[in-house]
């Protein structure tokens, strides 16, 4: 699938969501597709839990500073 | 051509930096305006970046941009991302900045604004951005891993577990010392208890919003969240008018300090999703925004700096903190010059998602000068207010009393006119009853920001919604990194502890889940208990430990980068890693055995535990204490932070040790004896 060109306002976007642990799920669906064709993709919903599960779960990372 | 004109701009560049330095530096006995501190700062970042950072890249590092980075090899969408470097640099910059470069320069500015001005700048450049930029590339080119593990590799065992220890004892003293700068802000402040208290319910409402309402979008939740804030914001002055809402939310500094760490305990307990997650985004958007606001206000504004470049207290007499400007000063501003905190972001979600190796001094160097310019922000709008107002704020009541007539004379001896109407204006400007003692920096701060906003926005009338809108970004995002810290330690906890009793890593338990949150909740609890009812005020102890904790950290980490570099046979340019090292090594541990052995007992440990014990020998009670029972508990205060100083320095000497070993065997090979990540792989290592 060939990248779209992104605008400046969807990099702001892309952005603000890393900011708060959330990359950009249609990065991770082409990546899916790409790699993983045969195996299941998440929906934008799962992506979200499962992310966000990540960000503050259980592997004691250091997300943030004083 | 091209490249003459590109290096005569850098000749310029460099001479207006060094014009804005000579005015910052030289100019006595009239005010400068902050625009000359940001002029100074921004030339002084920019000629840094061009040059230092970009020799480190290409020279120190030998970066590589035909090798393949982790978000490349182990690419799956989620951890490990090949990601835009602006867009990673905005994920980078939010990760690391916090509270730190705004609560330090603020405290700092006690000695006026030049030395702490001097530090940040040099430190940045010199400290701070190498550690950053180094464990980054370090960790980028061992699949990401965590500065934990890298010790523990290239140092070995023993090095790995004495640095988890010292991360984990970090860590509890920042999340007290946070907390207390919350509790320090809220105490007797109906308005801004009410507004933060606000935020749970705002938070849990957006959590839900964004779980089973509208699943996954986070900028529906942060716009409903944000109006939501901004209307209890503007309800929060109603209550603070309405005296029977007033007293529900008027509370003194200890039954505050037990609400937030019973807050605590609960918050960290919960499902991420319903209160740490929505407000993260809260916190985290709103304080891109006010550090924004605040670099355009300033230049706006353009505001003269009324603090003196140099006060009396540069000889270590001032209120805010005790000692002298070595090694204190630099043990106070630590986040905004140099941060071993950094290295744990650095070596967390970055380096696994760099697209090439190339983007290395952009990202870490970079995103730390954007870190230090915010702590230069801070130190201007700590200088715009009028000094004795400052002094008022930030001196303990045991200083200058309880009452603006007492505190003002105080303070004019010191020869920082100020007068009880000024005092009791300045407190009704922002809308509080008081300003007097609100030490911790955050309120010193609001003030400041208040100031430069309702000049932008609002005039006057407006000054005491943008103070308790500064207060509310502060504490939100304290009130996240407590939550967060809270959870990483218990993490941590359950995994050191776990080596002992392997049962009790499992993460799913619910029992070791309260047990171990409700340990390390009990410890930040203590510390944090003990500085409220620290008749000192607190800040005056606990800062110092953590701002000398976090610069430990910095310098064990860049022990780490010295011996990374000798094992890859680039030791030739060790010197870059090496002399910071040096630096923060003997300034923290001057510091730490100052902290516990010093003889003035207003920054000695054991000196302040021994005049008290005296005291209590012959029953009597000294001031600011009031009983026989609060002296019996300042000594024992005194004698648990002097044994915690004296473990930061043993791990730091223990860490030394083994980085000198470390490097004496890197020597004894003439083949470069680091392990990277393709090797390992390729030795079936990895």
């Amino acid at each position: 699938m060939p990248e779209t060109k992104k605008t400046l306002i969807s990099y702001i976007k892309e952005t603000l969501l890393l900011m708060v642990g959330l990359p950009d799920y249609d990065a991770y669906v082409r990546h899916r597709l790409a790699r993983h064709a045969d195996r299941p993709v998440m929906s934008r919903e799962e992506f979200f839990r499962e992310r966000q599960e990540n960000r503050y779960g259980a592997n004691g990372k250091t997300n943030r500073c004083c | 051509m091209g490249s003459q004109i590109k290096k005569l701009g850098w000749v310029a560049l460099s001479a207006l930096g060094g014009v804005a330095l000579g005015v910052i530096a030289l100019r006595r006995g009239e005010n400068i305006n902050a625009v000359w501190l940001v002029a100074a700062a921004v030339c002084t970042y920019l000629v840094a970046f061009r040059f230092y950072a970009l020799f480190i890249g290409s020279r120190v590092m030998g970066i590589d941009p035909a090798r393949i980075t982790p978000a490349i090899r182990y690419n799956d969408g989620l951890d490990y991302v090949p990601t835009n470097r602006y867009v990673l640099f905005g994920h980078h910059f939010a990760a690391i900045s916090g509270a730190g470069p705004l609560v330090g320069p603020v405290l700092a500015a006690q000695m006026g604004y030049l030395p702490g001005t001097l530090w940040i700048l040099a430190g940045v450049v010199l400290a701070g951005a190498v550690q950053d930029s180094m464990v980054l590339f370090i960790s980028t080119r061992r699949d990401g891993r965590s500065l934990g593990e890298i010790i523990r590799w290239e140092m070995g065992p023993g090095a790995g577990a004495s640095a988890m220890l010292g991360i984990f004892l970090i860590m509890i003293i920042l999340l007290s010392v946070l907390a207390l700068v919350v509790v320090k802000a809220l105490a007797d402040s109906p308005w801004g208890t009410f507004t933060v208290f606000a935020t749970v319910p705002i938070a849990i409402l957006m959590g839900i919003y964004g779980r089973f309402i509208r699943p996954g979008r986070v900028a529906e939740m942060s716009a409903i969240g944000f109006v939501l804030l901004m209307t209890a914001l503007v309800c929060g002055r109603t209550v603070s008018e309405h005296p029977e809402l007033a007293r529900l939310f008027t509370f003194k500094a200890e039954p505050l300090a037990l609400i937030i760490i019973g807050y605590g305990f609960v918050a960290a307990v919960l499902p991420v999703w319903l209160l740490l997650a929505p407000r993260d985004y809260l916190s985290t958007f709103l304080k891109i925004g006010a550090v924004v606001g605040l670099a355009v206000g300033i230049v706006i504004v353009m505001p003269e700096m009324k603090m003196p470049a140099v006060s009396r207290f540069i000889d270590g007499s001032g209120p805010v903190f005790a000692g002298s400007p070595f090694p204190f000063l630099f043990i106070t501003i630590a986040c905004g010059a140099v941060s071993g905190f950094h290295s744990l972001i650095s070596s967390g979600t970055t380096p696994k998602m760099l697209e090439n190796e190339s983007q290395i001094p952009f990202i870490g160097y970079g995103a730390m000068l954007m870190e230090s310019f915010v702590a230069i922000m801070a130190m201007a709008a700590a200088g715009v207010i009028e000094p004795g107002v400052y002094f008022a704020m930030n001196s303990s009541p045991a200083v200058i009393g309880a009452d603006a007539v007492r505190a003002a004379a105080v303070i004019s001896s010191w020869g920082f006119t100020v007068t009880p109407e000024m005092l009791t204006g300045a407190a009704k400007d922002v809308g509080e009853t008081s300003i007097l003692s609100r030490t911790g920096g955050a309120p010193t701060l609001a003030v400041g920001m208040a100031y430069i906003f309702s000049h932008v926005l609002g005039g006057k009338a407006m000054m005491a919604f943008w103070y308790h809108f500064a207060i509310l970004f502060e504490a939100m995002f304290i009130l996240t990194a407590l939550d967060a810290g809270t959870r990483v330690c218990r993490f941590m906890l359950q995994d050191m502890v776990g080596a002992a009793a392997p049962s009790f890593r499992n993460t799913r338990s619910w029992a070791n889940n309260l047990t171990a949150t409700g340990s390390v909740v009990a410890m930040w609890g203590y510390f944090l208990y003990s500085g409220v009812t620290d008749p000192f005020g607190g800040i005056n102890t606990l800062w110092p430990l953590f701002g000398m904790s976090n610069q430990m950290l910095a310098g064990i980490a860049l022990i780490t980068c010295t011996v990374v570099l000798f094992k890859m046979k680039r030791q030739r340019y060790a010197w870059v890693t090496m002399a910071p090292a040096a630096w923060l090594v003997v300034c923290t541990t001057t510091a730490g055995l100052e902290k516990i052995f010093h003889n003035n007992p207003a920054i000695g440990f054991l000196a302040h535990a021994r005049r008290f014990s005296d005291a209590l020998a012959e029953g009597e009670i000294l001031a600011p204490t009031t009983s026989l029972d609060q002296m019996r508990r300042v000594i024992f205060n005194d004698h648990v932070d002097a044994v915690l100083t004296g473990v930061f320095i043993v791990v730091t000497a223990s860490l030394l040790v083994h980085g000198v070993l470390a490097v004496r065997k890197s020597l004894t090979s003439d083949e470069p004896t680091v392990i990277e990540a393709e090797e390992a792989m390729e030795a079936g290592l990895a």
